[in-house]
């Protein structure tokens, strides 16, 4: 886990070695300071001698200038190599993320996602400044002061090895304790991003059913968790800091007893003992600074294991070795293919499906709802993979294809249309950032999209809000053929595309396919026969399993679920 | 908003939540700086009144010794106590602060108009509720019971430094002074700079929540690397204002520690002057304790300066949580609610029995209360509207629906048919003209009531996270379970249901996650039929259901619209043909309007529609 983080340092390094250097330096330093101050009152003021004040004054003051740069440059180098490193982590997480196949993202979620690669990660860097600027300053200063203090006496030091010893060990079991606890806050996060962005995303259904207070009580739960959570393992953090003062008042009251049994004896003088009390405050502030650290590192751990996990994770989707480059035609093949969601378990979504299309044809594809329609079309550009059997795309298997080259070939236009925030011209070039506007212009015109285009008061520059909520669900559509045009696909894939759009522009649209892309396979699911009914041959889907396969005269003749659904569409065009 | 104000704000807010916790955190910081300062006194009276007396002695007596170091334990032992206290509370505190404020938020968050959704992006608001949320923590925990801590140490160490030297008090005032000019500033420059961070911050989270809700569309265009593209455009701005934010706050320590020590040099320089020329009186025993208090003065000041940085960095995120608590919520100066009713000698009752029947309870400004029974006549007469007030998208529609009528809006994509059902449940406030409702005003009507009274099946579906029957249940919390099955069938959605590997009790995930769009249409439209309202509003809900399954819903959908007023946008013109009245809408304006014969008769648009001699657009 550290080493998969470790890894993410990468230009960092410097600026991270950088930081711990200027830090030493900084602290051998500022440890002369004090000795500086003695001296100063012990040679200067005590002794009267002017020359010796001004003089130790001046080395106090060059010393201190010096740190205070030194402090600059470790302050600089910390900022910098923490941020980058955190910048690398979110760097490194989305990256790999854009390589998930959906069966990762299900099961990390969205909101998880996006706790990971900022919650998390501002944890991480938080930490990691820490450590860089403390992990070597602070045991330095502590060791210092402990060496300084075995040279005065080794038997009355060992007080201050014990007592770092007692805090390793309550230091540590606090630290495990806790850490079993900020492993669980966490997810708790997820669920309390997730019930933030749903209400967000489906805030016209909350208020429409007046569910503000049902929504405020669920979330409230959401909160309650994490209160609970964090305060059980921070109330376990609360022990940290009195147990450091346990331990040093322990020392100063052991000293004091020892010390000065050891001075009435002859073995110490009072001076030394004073220094001694010094060397225990030198060591208490270490040791907070050591402590503030730790309660950072414990929390941040916690956040750490979550970001590894993230780019650690194996895409369930990836391209082969060997990867095809070219994909030869449009033509599509199933061979007995079975599909589910769930690897291995699960009711199959897909049965036994074994279809030929040929290169340039016009499928249509109709089916109930529920009948595994898109299921059947996502299996094409390889969004999932198989069960078992085999897709092909011009003659060779999906798998076999670079994935980038295949979802080239075929454009999918989704169910769900998703059109993200910026001009319709940036959407639109989401299918082919070359194309000028002339071509994005011809697309849309294909796809009828231009006509309301231009109504717009700022044409194609018309900016789009997220998920596309300042045009209307048609316009999405269309929008959203007229993306996938752009990529001159091999095989174009609509699903149930023009749902939203009337059955006259959906006609003009298959029409303009009809002329303008011949050679483009091109698959149409759709709920209306009229929109497939021109089709070259038309899938009718039942429950996951292909239950005609034909043109439509003759489907109408032979199949059963096809008759029925051409009956009650017809009637009700002809009761008009 | 000042910075300052958002911080005050901040405090004064965490004050009034747990008084009590804070006045007990108080003492016991009090109590610990007690236990500290008895520690130091203590060290300077050890060599002199129970070390040197007895140095010597060749049979040392050292009970004195051991009694005083019983009291100091007892001291140091009330210290830890108090440490273990007030660290343990603070714990209680920020946490429970962070809490209620995210509820707060969220409270808040729901009460806002929809606008606001419109124009903000989802993940800019998730990160107030975790990244600036946690800016606070640090604060809270930490730097509060510090600050506290500090300014007990520094009042102490600064009245014994008054009582020693005038003079040398007013140098290190001075130093103080630099020390606090020079923080100020390093402080404010990087409190910009965390401004800025915690709003690039927000972006980022906005752009991933982006790209991560439409993966799939990222996949099927092979957008990743323009996906990667975009995002290391946002990542490397949050890595300089980071940067930027962290090196000031990272340089503030070392300036004010060596300032520290300048103070050091400078009244040791200054005070050996003044002792070796007797000015003032100045002794060397006092010039000399002098400097150690100077040295404690110093030391607290540089505690507090470490934590500006969590200072400014919680400054950052308060402001983004103030931002969203001031937004302004929705307007609701209704004052006519919905109750229940029940007829007595054919009047008019209100009652809480559960009698099926509604009215409007409409006080008037005499002080006597109207009841209008509540039967869905809504009216919509010669409305303006605009989503900006400079371009409007409904110019001077009126609409008629009387009671358990079907009005049914066609029209061309964009033309505002979805906007005219908006208005009725106030998503938005029209600019001229009048919408009623049982010849009521809607304005005058509580949102929360008016909603109620209509039943909704939107464009977009959105289900929440939860089993299938608690989506359903969204449209009435006090269904039972049967009522929620019922509706089910009545939707036909009860057979796919059934298939779901749980059945009803099947978790759902990401909005209804692999679902398709038709099946989570069957669900909207059982929500909106267990909720059971007067009147419906049915925008395309069923343009993703099959037109099998679809004329199964359609008799459900009619049972369902038996008796209600119902406003329905479809595209399908057949699921409309039997509408009371339909209206034609074009550009903003009604240009037809009248039931399926006439608008045949009329052979305008609707006919041309009808008849496929003109597309919708």
């Amino acid at each position: 886990m550290i080493k998969t983080l470790m890894k993410q340092i990468k230009e960092y390094k410097k600026d991270s070695f950088l930081t711990m250097f200027y830090a030493v330096v900084e602290v051998i330093l500022e440890i002369t300071i004090p000795l500086l101050m003695a001296a100063l009152i012990d040679r200067g003021i005590e002794a009267q001698n002017m020359n010796a004040v001004t003089r130790y004054g001046i080395m106090m003051f060059v010393i201190a200038i010096g740190t205070l740069l030194l402090g600059f440059l470790a302050g600089k180098y910390a900022a910098r190599a923490s941020t980058g490193f955190a910048a690398n982590l979110r760097d490194a997480m989305f990256t790999h993320i854009q390589t998930f196949a959906f069966s990762n993202i299900d099961k990390y979620s969205t909101a998880g996602l996006v706790t990971r690669l900022t919650t998390d990660v501002t944890n991480v860097q938080i930490a990691y400044q820490m450590l860089i600027r403390m992990c070597i300053r602070a045991p330095m200063s502590m060791l210092s002061a402990l060496a300084m203090a075995l040279m005065i006496n080794v038997e009355l030091s060992m007080i201050f090895v014990f007592a770092i010893i007692f805090l390793i060990i309550v230091l540590g079991f606090i630290m495990y304790k806790a850490m079993r606890y900020f492993n669980e806050v966490f997810p708790k996060y997820d669920d309390l991003n997730e019930s933030v962005q749903e209400n967000v995303v489906g805030i016209r259904v909350v208020k429409s059913f007046v569910r503000e207070k049902h929504e405020n009580v669920k979330f409230q739960k959401a909160a309650q968790n994490i209160y609970k959570m964090f305060v059980k393992a921070e109330g376990i953090l609360a022990f940290n800091n009195p147990a450091m003062m346990l331990a040093v008042y322990g020392c100063i009251l052991l000293l004091s007893w020892l010390g000065a049994q050891s001075v009435v004896a002859g073995n110490l003088t009072t001076g030394e003992l004073t220094s001694l009390f010094s060397y225990t405050m030198n060591i208490l502030m270490s040791l907070m600074m050591l402590s503030m650290v730790f309660v950072m590192i414990t929390m941040s751990l916690a956040s750490a294991r979550r970001i590894a996990e993230v780019i650690n994770e194996q895409s369930d989707l990836v391209s082969p070795e060997k990867a095809l480059t070219s994909v030869k035609d449009g033509s599509i093949d199933f061979n007995m293919v079975s599909f589910s969601y769930k690897h291995g378990d699960g009711e199959p979504v897909l049965r036994d499906i074994d279809l030929h299309i040929h290169t340039g044809e016009t499928i249509g594809i109709i089916g109930g709802t529920g009948s595994a329609k898109s299921s059947l079309v996502n299996l094409i550009s390889r969004l999932y993979d198989v069960e078992s059997g085999s897709v092909c795309v011009g003659g060779q298997d999906v798998r076999f294809y670079d994935l980038e080259v295949l979802r080239d070939e075929v454009a999918v236009v989704l169910q769900n249309n998703v059109l993200f925030s910026g001009t319709i011209l940036q959407n639109l070039k989401w299918g082919n950032e070359n194309a000028t506007l002339e071509e994005c212009q011809e697309a849309c015109r294909l796809a009828c999209a231009d006509e309301f285009i231009q109504r717009f008061e700022d044409g194609y520059n018309t900016y789009i809000e997220q998920g596309g909520t300042n045009v209307s669900g048609g316009q999405k559509q269309r929008l959203c053929i007229a993306r996938a045009l752009l990529k001159k696909p091999k095989i174009l894939i609509l699903d149930d595309s023009t749902s939203a759009v009337d059955t006259a522009t959906d006609a003009s649209i298959q029409q303009s396919f009809e002329e303008r892309i011949p050679d483009t396979t091109k698959l149409i699911i759709s709920q209306r026969i009229s929109s497939v009914q021109s089709a070259d041959r038309i899938i009718v889907l039942n429950d996951g399993i292909v239950d005609g396969f034909d043109k439509h005269e003759n489907l109408l003749k032979t199949n059963e679920i096809y008759q029925t659904i051409y009956e009650t569409q017809m009637k009700g065009k002809e009761e008009a | 908003m000042k910075k300052q104000n958002v911080l005050a704000r901040l405090l004064k807010d965490i004050f009034k939540q747990y008084k009590i916790h804070l006045m007990i955190v108080f003492l016991c910081i009090i109590g610990n700086a007690f236990a500290t300062v008895q520690g130091t006194l203590f060290m300077q009276v050890l060599i002199d009144d129970y070390i040197v007396p007895l140095i010597g002695n060749p049979s040392p007596d050292f009970s004195g010794l051991f009694q005083a170091l019983i009291r100091v334990a007892c001291f140091f032992g009330i210290g830890v106590i108090c440490a273990f206290s007030f660290n343990r509370i603070m714990v209680t505190v920020t946490q429970g602060y962070l809490r209620n404020l995210r509820m707060q938020l969220f409270e808040h968050m729901e009460s806002l108009p929809i606008r606001y959704f419109d124009r903000t992006s989802h993940g800019d608001i998730m990160s107030v509720y975790t990244n600036d949320t946690d800016t606070l923590r640090q604060l809270i925990s930490q730097s509060i019971p510090q600050l506290l801590s500090s300014a007990i140490t520094i009042i102490t160490v600064f009245v014994s430094m008054l009582t020693l030297s005038l003079p040398l008090t007013g140098v290190s005032l001075v130093m103080l002074c630099v020390m606090m000019v020079t923080s100020k500033k390093l402080g404010s420059l990087s409190g910009r700079y965390f401004v800025k961070q915690q709003n690039d911050l927000g972006k980022v989270n906005g752009y991933i929540e982006e790209m991560i809700s439409g993966q799939k569309v990222v996949k099927v265009f092979n957008h990743e690397e323009k996906a990667i593209e975009g995002f290391r455009k946002m990542n490397n701005e949050l890595k300089e204002s980071a940067f930027q934010a962290n090196k000031f706050a990272n340089i503030l320590m070392p300036v004010t520690v060596q300032t520290g020590n300048i103070s050091y040099i400078i009244c040791a320089i200054v005070g050996a002057v003044m002792s070796l020329s007797g000015y003032a009186g100045l002794t060397i025993g006092t010039l000399v304790s002098f400097l150690t208090l100077n040295k404690n003065f110093n030391q607290p000041v540089g505690q507090i300066s470490q934590q500006i940085n969590s200072v400014a960095m919680a400054q950052a995120g308060a402001k983004r949580i103030f931002d969203l608590l001031d937004q302004e919520s929705e307007v609701d100066q209704g004052i006519v609610t919905l109750c229940r009713v029940k007829y007595v000698d054919n009047q008019m009752v209100e009652t809480n029995e559960r009698t099926g029947h509604w009215a409007w309870r409409h006080p008037r400004s005499s002080g006597e209360v109207e009841l209008v029974p509540m039967i869905g006549d809504i009216r919509l007469e010669n409305v303006d509207f605009g989503y900006f007030d400079d371009r409007m998208v409904l110019h001077d529609v009126s609409v008629f629906a009387n009671p358990g009528e079907k009005i049914a809006f066609v029209g061309a994509t964009g033309a505002g048919k979805t906007t005219i059902t908006n208005l009725i449940n106030r998503f938005y406030d029209i600019q001229n003209g009048t919408i009623t409702y049982d010849g009521i005003d809607i304005k005058l009507i509580k949102k929360d009531d008016l909603r109620r009274s209509l039943g909704v099946v939107l464009q977009d579906t959105h289900l929440f996270t939860g089993t299938v029957l608690d989506n359903i249940r969204y449209g009435r919390l006090d269904a039972t379970d049967e009522e929620c099955i019922e509706a089910a069938k009545l939707a036909n959605a009860d057979t796919f249901i059934k298939h779901l590997p749980n059945g009803y009790q099947t978790m759902l995930t990401g909005d209804g996650g692999n679902l398709s769009q038709g099946q989570r249409q069957l669900l909207a439209i059982a929500r909106a039929a267990v909720a059971n309202p007067p009147a419906l509003i049915l925008d395309e809900a069923t343009s993703s259901i099959d037109s099998r399954t679809e004329k199964l819903v359609q008799n459900g959908m009619d049972k369902l619209m038996d008796g209600r007023t119902t406003l329905v946008i479809a595209h399908r013109l057949s699921t409309i043909k039997n509408s009371d009245c339909i209206m034609v809408l074009e550009q903003g304006h009604i240009i037809e309007r009248g039931n399926h014969e006439s608008l045949m008769k009329e052979k305008g648009k609707y006919y041309q529609l009808y008849t496929g001699a003109i597309e919708m657009d």
